[in-house]
């Protein structure tokens, strides 16, 4: 033990010189770190509770996803039944599959047959009786969930992106959750409300063969359906409560290239261009309907149904309703970033303000400062010289805590600074564990030499037993917690990594140093 | 460079004589904290119930609670809670009369799209002149997942130190070390039971690095039994227990102490929102150590590990270091 080879000296010395350039780096300011080489560059990222921000965690509804694209089939099923001349009952959506019953009993397997040609993905299963369900196969929901997640990460960035709020971080979270935080953010409502909506655009023919109470009246012709306006319940817009609209989609929002928000007629309105496809598809539509009035539909709501008056061919056009400005650019945005595949809901906000977030970071600080004050204070009262070499090797510990936090781009919140605060106080644990050792072996009557060798020895054990079990738990939260806690976790389990390192080996060095230095006839405990 | 102040002897007390007190004093507490559950129960923060948490600080003077509670109670969101404070350690909130408020709203009807609602009602009804300090929303499907992973973290955390001490020991101080742990958590919530203090995600760390603390110390208490164990064969079991109490004590409150400053320095300065953490923090170390002296080591002695078994394992273990220096 008293013998160090030098390579393991230089080892030691090596980790502990990284330790400290790696924490060097959070002592300057940002203006100050321009100065620095890039690699020195890295400080620990602070969580969104320290430098204030806000938190978002939403769940894709996949099973509403479902229900929609089930109800879209549903017709898909009426249409090819209806085509093949093969009776049924009971058609509707039951749970996650379309149920439905074929009367001719001898026509099941035709029925099969047909009906598998709608969807790919779905499984078509009919009873010898004719009771029949179709489904998704396991393999495609589960396809889908993770593409609706994927392509909901992509448009919620999009969304964001154009908000202007910098460095967003927007996170897969489980099976089907999103993370989103967002620094600096210190009323996240406006960004609520944008991912609050699916955004899905649609212009769709209003069929004017029947009127709104007639249909309610259950008088509704078989491919259309009743759609409220966005006006309604809000008492202006002149009446306009619901439209009876064709439920085949002239064209869809995902065809749209740009959209923007402008003035006609010093009214808000919103610009908008197709792609190639969507502006033929929309010139063919409107060229075959001249007098007739078409619905623009935002997630399931019409925003106006103006009357085509001429074809419109150029690809582009205007949707005018009653707008103010705010709303106008919102839904351009909207437009411009996409529909989502699924709606989305926000499960958790939590958001913390620049005022309160620096409040923290100041107490924390405060509190962390004092109390390694105040250990260190108290190793020397009661270690002397020891408890020196003690204090050193805290403060190592300290540099190589921070450097380890800085290097893993691991983010620092404030129980963080408390699990620091806590792993100073409990990383001289070892150290009073191997001094007392000493002590006891000194009273034991061993020389100097010898009492050394035992301390070091006999409290490894001991310590190592007392490290895994404040590991265990740190592991533990980290797996099952979240945010915040999350950063309690790392910073405790770090900590008690690097001061089993410096609380032995860096103490030990020390000792042995002056032991080859000085010489000393007894130990100064 | 001597120390100034120096432990030299080694003490005599017999901690085994007030074991039975313990166990009764310990037992009492557990009781009680079962029956305060079950009739006054926890005070669950938002992260556990769902609901709404903001804070505040009135830009224009003094916090009116009772306007601001008149005009939340105007939005019809159920029964808000105000809770004015002074928190010395900040820059905005140290005034007196209070400037700053917390404002707790309970979980809304409809699920999680209505939880988000309120906040933007809220921030209506309070006005300009107020300063958004801290907005915590919480989902009813959330707060009911946190509460499981919060349980489930306790009790693997107590798994594994039970499966870890039983296998660097003998089953019997498994038990032991586990039954102690127990203990501290259980009375760790009772206090939060008792002075109905908030208990949230930050307290369950707490508690969960509580676990760790106390185990850690029981664990340097068995290393001394199991080596005293070997080292004196023939003394009784009672007098071998104080006899590893008493050569570890030095030790014990050394580190409590050590451990002690730390949190206390983040109990009355680290701000408002770790003081949850550090209470519990601070009762922990102190019943951790408790528990330690007066439930882990004595309960060796009704379960009395096989001293057979342990002397057997003695050369595997500490005798290199030993033999060499010897």
């Amino acid at each position: 033990m008293l013998y160090f080879a030098n390579w393991k000296v230089l080892l030691i010395c090596g980790i502990c010189l990284l330790g400290v350039l790696l924490s060097l780096p959070n002592l300057f300011t940002p203006a100050q770190l321009a100065y620095l080489p890039s690699s020195m560059r890295k400080q620990v990222a602070l969580g969104l509770d320290l430098r204030g921000g806000s938190y978002l965690l939403l769940e894709v509804d996949i099973a509403a996803a479902q229900r929609e694209r089930l109800n879209t089939t549903i017709d898909s099923v009426r249409n090819t039944l209806r085509d093949a001349h093969i009776g049924y009952t009971g058609l509707n959506v039951e749970g996650d599959a379309i149920a439905f019953t074929i009367r001719e009993t001898d026509r099941v397997e035709e029925a099969k047959r047909d009906l598998a040609k709608i969807a790919p993905d779905m499984t078509v299963e009919i009873a010898p009786d004719g009771a029949g369900t179709m489904k998704f196969s396991t393999v495609a929901t589960e396809t889908r969930r993770r593409q609706a997640v994927e392509q909901s990460i992509e448009i919620i960035r999009r969304r964001i992106d154009e908000t202007g709020t910098k460095e967003p971080t927007i996170q897969r979270e489980g099976q089907d959750r999103i993370l989103v935080q967002l620094p600096g953010v210190d009323n996240p409502q406006r960004i609520k409300e944008l991912l609050g909506k699916t955004a899905k655009l649609t212009f769709q023919l209003v069929d004017q063969g029947i009127t709104v109470e007639d249909a309610r009246r259950g008088r509704l012709p078989p491919g259309d359906e009743i759609l409220p306006s966005v006006d309604e319940g809000r008492g202006r817009g002149g009446g306009a409560g619901s439209y009876v609209v064709r439920k085949r989609v002239m064209v869809g929002g995902d065809t749209l290239t740009d959209a923007q928000a402008t003035f006609q007629n010093n009214e808000p309105v919103v610009s908008f261009k197709f792609d190639s496809i969507g502006g033929k598809k929309f010139g063919d539509a409107t060229r075959e309907n001249v007098g007739k009035p078409f619905a623009i539909v935002l997630d399931n709501k019409v925003i106006s149904a103006p009357v085509i008056r001429e074809p419109i061919l150029g690809g582009s056009g205007i949707i005018s309703g009653s707008f103010t400005v705010q709303s106008a650019s919102d839904l351009a945005l909207l437009l411009r970033a996409g529909a989502l595949p699924a709606p989305i809901q926000i499960l958790e906000e939590r958001t913390v303000g620049a005022e309160l977030g620096a409040d923290s970071i100041h107490a924390g600080a405060i509190a962390s400062i004092v109390g390694v004050v105040l250990v260190i204070v108290f190793m020397v009262l009661f270690y002397g010289l020891f408890g020196v070499f003690a204090d050193i090797a805290l403060l190592f510990n300290l540099c190589l805590m921070l450097g380890a936090l800085s290097l893993l781009g691991a983010t620092l919140t404030l129980p963080g600074i408390a699990g620091i605060a806590l792993t100073m106080g409990m990383a001289v644990d070892a150290n009073v564990l191997i001094y007392e050792r000493i002590k006891e072996e000194l009273r034991g009557g061993r020389s100097l030499l010898s009492s050394l060798e035992a301390g070091f020895t006999r409290a490894f054990g001991t310590i190592l037993d007392s490290h895994v079990t404040t590991l265990v738990a740190g592991i533990l939260l980290y797996w099952l917690g979240s945010g915040p806690v999350k950063g309690f976790a790392v910073t405790l389990s770090i900590g008690v990594l690097t001061s089993l390192f410096s609380a032995i080996l860096v103490t030990r060095l020390q000792i042995v140093t002056w032991l080859r230095r000085y010489k000393p006839k007894a130990i100064p405990l | 460079m001597r120390p100034l102040i120096v432990i030299r002897r080694v003490p005599k007390i017999d901690f085994m004589r007030w074991h039975l007190f313990g166990f009764a004093f310990s037992g009492l507490l557990s009781i009680a904290t079962v029956v305060l559950l079950l009739t006054a129960g926890l005070n669950y923060g938002i992260d556990f119930t769902g609901g709404t948490l903001i804070e505040v600080r009135v830009t224009n003077g003094a916090a009116d609670l009772a306007a601001m509670r008149s005009k939340l109670d105007a939005l019809h969101v159920g029964e808000p809670s105000l809770q004015a404070y002074v928190d010395k350690t900040t820059a905005e909130c140290a005034t007196s009369p209070p400037a700053c408020v917390l404002i707790r709203l309970p979980e809304q009807p409809g699920g999680d799209a209505a939880q988000q609602k309120v906040v933007q009602q809220v921030r209506g009804a309070l006005g300009p002149d107020v300063e958004y300090r801290r907005t915590e929303v919480v989902g009813p499907s959330v707060g009911s997942e946190l509460i499981r992973a919060g349980v489930l973290a306790t009790v693997l955390a107590l798994g594994a130190i039970m499966v870890y001490v039983w296998f660097r020991f003998e089953w019997q101080f498994g038990i032991g070390a586990t039954l102690a742990t127990l203990h501290d958590v259980i009375t760790t919530v009772g206090l939060f039971a008792i002075f109905q203090l908030e208990f949230n995600l930050t307290t369950l760390a707490a508690i969960l690095t509580i676990a760790g603390y106390s185990i850690n110390d029981t664990v340097v208490i068995y290393d001394r039994v199991r080596e005293s164990m070997r080292k004196y064969r023939t003394m009784p079991f009672r007098d071998l227990i104080n006899l590893a109490l008493n050569e570890t004590l030095s030790r014990t409150i050394l580190t409590v102490a050590t451990t002690a400053l730390a949190v206390l320095a983040l109990l009355f300065l680290g701000g408002e929102v770790l003081r949850g953490f550090s209470i519990a923090m601070l009762w922990g170390i102190v019943i951790g150590t408790y528990s330690s002296l007066f439930i882990a080591a004595p309960l060796l002695y009704y379960v009395q590990p096989n001293r057979r078994a342990i002397a057997r394992t003695a050369d595997s273990d500490d005798a290199p270091a030993e033999r060499a220096s010897r």
